[in-house]
């Protein structure tokens, strides 16, 4: 069972110059990208920066219109609205039964309020009776590890691990159908975002949460996800359960990525590899499979031909013409 | 990639930093930031400086480099460079806007920034930036700084470097942008870069590029870095000794096989455990550390790492601090650790 289905998302953004703003060209920010959310399911979708990932999120949560494609939600079991063409009233009622996770816990949280009532604030809106919502505040801040008293204080007497805690019992306030948290972790220390990984990890198991996980920490992703959607220059090259991703990309991508993370072990320094080249201009993106000019493996198809996004190996999906021939390395 | 001649194992100590104590001045009150911070550099190696959010590392390079902002202020310790040579120089005695500091910075000591944009001015080309800073520390001609300048532009892997001389900082991309922060850093050809977070802003592709470019450049030129990062993973990539930090002093010290293998102190130990695995099982857990990073300004007493510290000695770590580490040994400062046999000692040609 499915609670989310994007089916060939596209979003444009118009490249505007000149003295009256002429739109002059576009930006395909993100591509004809398709793929799914079980329930219960968390999928990653990780790529660098400019690769698109956040508008597919901020797609997702209309608050972007897509220029074209499919983004049919299922806030529970029988009931499924395609939410890329509804208008902002149409969509309000929807709005409840997603909820967002934020990067920056300093930003994310009014400072003029306290913890009680912004974990409140959604309850509110959504017309619970006062009693009802202490409770239910109360209960959600004991889901989240943070004590009762937490209720009657400001968000500045918290650390940044503690305020992303506010945070995700705000987002969990309305026991959505799916949450998207967007880096959730990678503006905290190393030692916190230990802890803010495992609430997580709890929170999925004890709610059975359905989560879209945004993020580019490839280790993180490892413990929080179980499929990851890989991106590059705005399409997908890569959608497969997690084992199967780290032990063996089928995308030449995936593999460089893999390989270029700084591995916590000087045994394993010549591990590390770094792809040549660098990231592609998403406003002139190259012909073909987007990742060629960087790719070691190219061949002439690759400067010519788009590759498409098939299934290479049960649930694992490659956009690569030579999926079936490489050998690629995995996560050491 | 060709492979990089390792620079001579050396024990030629550049710069020596002696108990090194870092006070901020605010409206609440005074925090010290750094503690009795002693560390050395040596030619032809990397050493790491590692810690979370407040541990002091960013302070340690500001204050070494005399550009801690005006609420800041050195309470007591020395920065000697070239220590124990007839040229001897102690960077705390120095004006911060003299001369003679404005020769060691960026000149003797060579800086890279997490942000290269903070390093560059949007308003002059690449070139420009370059040419200044090499003619700033050596009375070379224009032309001949040009030169150079584009000779260090293809040094840091900048593509068609003669057209790329004559672009603003804002026309090119983060990756590069660093290059040229790498190149900036360069231009004196100093014998000391010190290097804050520089790939923390960076995707990962671009971090393992930089990265190799760092070390390749170290080796081949064999100066001393010193990289601080919060990133153990790049830690383990880069250094040669490493310094843990923790609420402005250094916890732990020791050789980077060694810190991997046998931590000695618990903060390093659960710092290493709390690192996410690649090759983790579905869901698994990590390991924590309970509570937050305090803040510098509520600094425990005893060990400031007690209020944290699952293997705490009751009756002592909350009273009492700590041994400092014995100076050009491995070790930790830690209650447990202090039973550790002489055989610790590092051997700088290891």
């Amino acid at each position: 069972m499915t609670v989310l289905e994007v089916e060939h998302l596209t979003k444009e953004f118009p490249i505007r110059s000149g003295l009256l703003q002429r739109e002059t060209g576009k930006v395909r920010a993100v591509q004809d990208v398709s793929f799914s959310i079980g329930r219960g399911e968390t999928l990653a979708l990780v790529g660098e920066s400019g690769c698109g990932k956040t508008t597919v999120s901020r797609c997702i949560l209309r608050a972007l219109p897509p220029t074209s494609g499919a983004i049919r939600f299922s806030p529970e079991p029988g009931v499924s609205v395609d939410m890329a063409p509804l208008t902002r009233k149409a969509l309000r009622p929807l709005r409840r039964h997603i909820q967002m996770i934020f990067q920056d816990p300093y930003a994310s949280l009014n400072p003029r309020m306290m913890v009680g009532d912004i974990i409140a604030e959604p309850l509110y809106v959504n017309g619970m009776p006062p009693a009802e919502r202490r409770e239910r505040v109360r209960k959600l801040l004991d889901l989240v590890g943070l004590p009762a008293a937490a209720r009657t204080r400001f968000p500045h007497a918290f650390s940044g691990g503690q305020r992303q805690r506010i945070g995700i019992a705000r987002a969990l306030a309305l026991e959505p159908s799916l949450v998207v948290a967007d880096e959730p972790v990678s503006a905290l220390d190393v030692s916190v975002q230990a802890q803010i990984i495992n609430l997580l990890l709890e929170l999925q198991d004890k709610l059975h949460l359905s989560m879209l996980f945004v993020a580019h920490d490839l280790g993180v992703v490892r413990h929080v996800s179980d499929r990851v959607a890989v991106m590059y220059v705005g399409r997908l090259v890569e959608v497969a359960p997690t084992t199967m991703l780290y032990a063996r990309p089928r995308h030449p991508y995936t593999a460089a990525l893999l390989a270029a993370v700084p591995k916590p072990d000087p045994a394993l320094r010549d591990a590390v590899t770094a792809p040549r080249g660098e990231i592609a201009d998403p406003a002139n993106p190259p012909s073909g499979c987007a990742f060629h000019p960087r790719c070691p493996h190219a061949v002439d198809r690759c400067r010519a031909e788009l590759p498409p996004l098939r299934e290479v190996a049960p649930k694992q999906f490659t956009a690569c013409h030579r999926a079936d021939e490489l050998t690629l390395a995995g996560a050491v | 990639m060709p492979p990089i001649p390792m620079a001579e194992p050396s024990t030629r100590h550049v710069l020596s930093v002696r108990d090194l104590a870092v006070d901020f001045v605010q409206d609440t009150g005074t925090i010290r930031a750094l503690d009795g911070v002693s560390l050395d550099l040596h030619a032809g190696r990397v050493l790491g400086v590692v810690g979370e959010s407040g541990c002091g590392k960013s302070v340690t390079a500001r204050a070494i480099l005399r550009l801690l902002d005006r609420t800041g202020r050195i309470e007591a310790g020395q920065v000697l460079l070239n220590p124990g040579s007839p040229q001897q120089q102690d960077l705390t005695a120095l004006d911060p806007e003299g001369k003679a500091m404005r020769a060691v910075r960026g000149g003797r000591i060579g800086l890279i920034f997490q942000e290269p944009m903070s390093a560059l001015s949007m308003h002059y080309t690449v070139g420009n930036q370059i040419v200044e800073a090499i003619r700033a520390h050596s009375g070379v001609s224009k032309a001949a700084a040009y030169e150079r300048a584009v000779t260090l532009l293809q040094e840091v892997g900048i593509p068609r470097p003669d057209t790329r001389i004559h672009a603003y900082p804002f026309q090119l991309s983060g990756g590069l942008r660093q290059r040229v922060g790498i190149a900036l850093a360069l231009a004196a050809d100093p014998e000391i870069l010190i290097a804050d977070e520089p790939t923390t802003a960076l995707d990962v592709t671009t971090q393992a590029q930089i990265l190799n470019l760092l070390r390749g450049l170290q080796r081949q030129k064999g100066a001393a870095l010193m990289l601080i990062t919060h990133d153990m993973g790049v830690i383990a990539q880069m250094a040669d000794e490493v310094a843990v930090m923790y609420l402005g002093r250094i916890v732990e010290f020791a050789p980077v096989a060694k810190l991997f293998a046998d931590p000695q102190h618990p903060y390093t130990r659960a710092l290493l455990r709390s690192v996410p695995d690649m090759r983790a099982v579905p869901r698994e857990r990590l390991a924590t550390i309970g509570g937050a990073v305090p803040h510098p300004g509520s600094r425990p007493v005893g060990c400031a790492f007690h209020p944290r510290c699952p293997e705490i000695i009751k009756g002592r770590c909350e009273v009492e601090a700590p041994p400092d580490i014995p100076q050009g040994t491995a070790g930790a400062s830690c209650f447990h650790a202090t039973a550790a046999p002489p055989a610790a000692r590092v051997e700088a040609h290891a």
